[in-house]
């Protein structure tokens, strides 16, 4: 028994934290003072719901087919992700970096956890972490080799840390054995993970 | 010194915790509460940032990520005069007495 219809966001089941209780107490004052109306927080929770990293494969499988796409996309994301329709809800800038044979990208965020959460949904919890923030800048190669990415000694990586101005999205290398992929079958093999830097795309079965 | 949310370079060997829980329903009205004083211009993004960090060191440091976003939305609110301090707290122990 969790939701009580009447009051998204009560859970009779578990002790609630003050600042749990508080955020519930500040929603509850908002609709009853009519500054916000009373669904509109249940509308977004569920739209919120539905934003998967499968968007940002897309983009990832069309910059893999389309040339010409992907230089516009490493140019200026924001207008080549907007071209495919996607809606931009963040006010703050998008880049693209590209992981090549001659360096690797990985994204922090340092002060918090600025994420392009328009094309990959939510942040997973390990990217809010402390021990994330804290070491991604300092032993990149340590903590992708957590992930079980082994990079190349050979390849430079660089680590980019997002801001509340400007979020960062890789765009991974093309597995190899994908020719003549369509780009549904393409954005399959495109994980969270290596729009992160923390992984690389699957290799086709 | 660093601010207790800069933590970009700051010693730790504690290995990166991939487990990942499913929010809990309070932590989806906090998500989407920020959305929706989003779309009022009630809060933005720099104001959530700059509420977070204006947290006490010591209460970040004990927080889970969306205690401190209710931490920074309340601090927002309560500075631009939406709501007060003292309404929130009555407010919340109406939450509490639902417990008892």
């Amino acid at each position: 028994m969790s939701d009580d219809p009447a009051h998204p966001g009560l859970q009779h089941d578990v002790r609630l934290s003050e600042r749990a209780k508080r955020a519930q107490a500040i929603h509850r004052l908002l609709v009853s003072k009519n500054i916000i109306g009373p669904d509109e927080v249940a509308e977004v929770i569920e739209r919120v719901r539905t934003r998967t990293p499968a968007d940002g494969a897309t983009v990832v499988a069309r910059a893999w087919t389309d040339p010409a796409f992907k230089t516009r996309l490493v140019e200026d994301a924001r207008s080549a992700v907007l071209e495919l329709g996607y809606r931009l809800s963040h006010d703050a800038g998008l880049a693209v970096v590209e992981n090549t044979a001659r360096i690797h990208h990985l994204v922090v965020c340092t002060l918090c956890s600025c994420y392009p959460t328009a094309l990959l949904g939510p942040p997973p919890d390990w990217y809010k972490s402390f021990a994330y923030r804290q070491r991604a800048v300092v032993e990149p190669r340590a903590v992708m080799r957590e992930f079980g990415l082994v990079l190349d000694e050979g390849i430079p990586v660089r680590v980019v840390d997002s801001t509340a101005d400007l979020r960062y999205l890789v765009l991974p290398r093309r597995p190899i054995g994908t020719a003549g992929f369509s780009e549904t079958e393409l954005a399959e093999l495109v994980t969270r993970d290596s729009m992160i830097g923390v992984g690389e795309a699957r290799a086709p079965a | 010194m660093p601010s207790a949310h800069d933590r970009g370079g700051l010693a730790t060997r504690e290995p990166i915790d991939q487990t990942t829980h499913e929010w809990a329903d309070w932590e989806h009205l906090v998500n989407a509460l920020v959305g929706v004083l989003r779309r009022h211009d009630l809060i933005n993004v720099d104001e959530l940032r700059r509420g977070i960090e204006a947290m006490a060191p010591a209460e970040y440091e004990s927080s889970t990520y969306y205690e401190r976003w209710s931490a920074s939305i309340e601090h927002i609110l309560v500075e631009k005069g939406v709501l007060t301090t003292d309404e929130i707290a009555a407010a919340t122990r109406e939450i509490d007495a639902n417990w008892e």
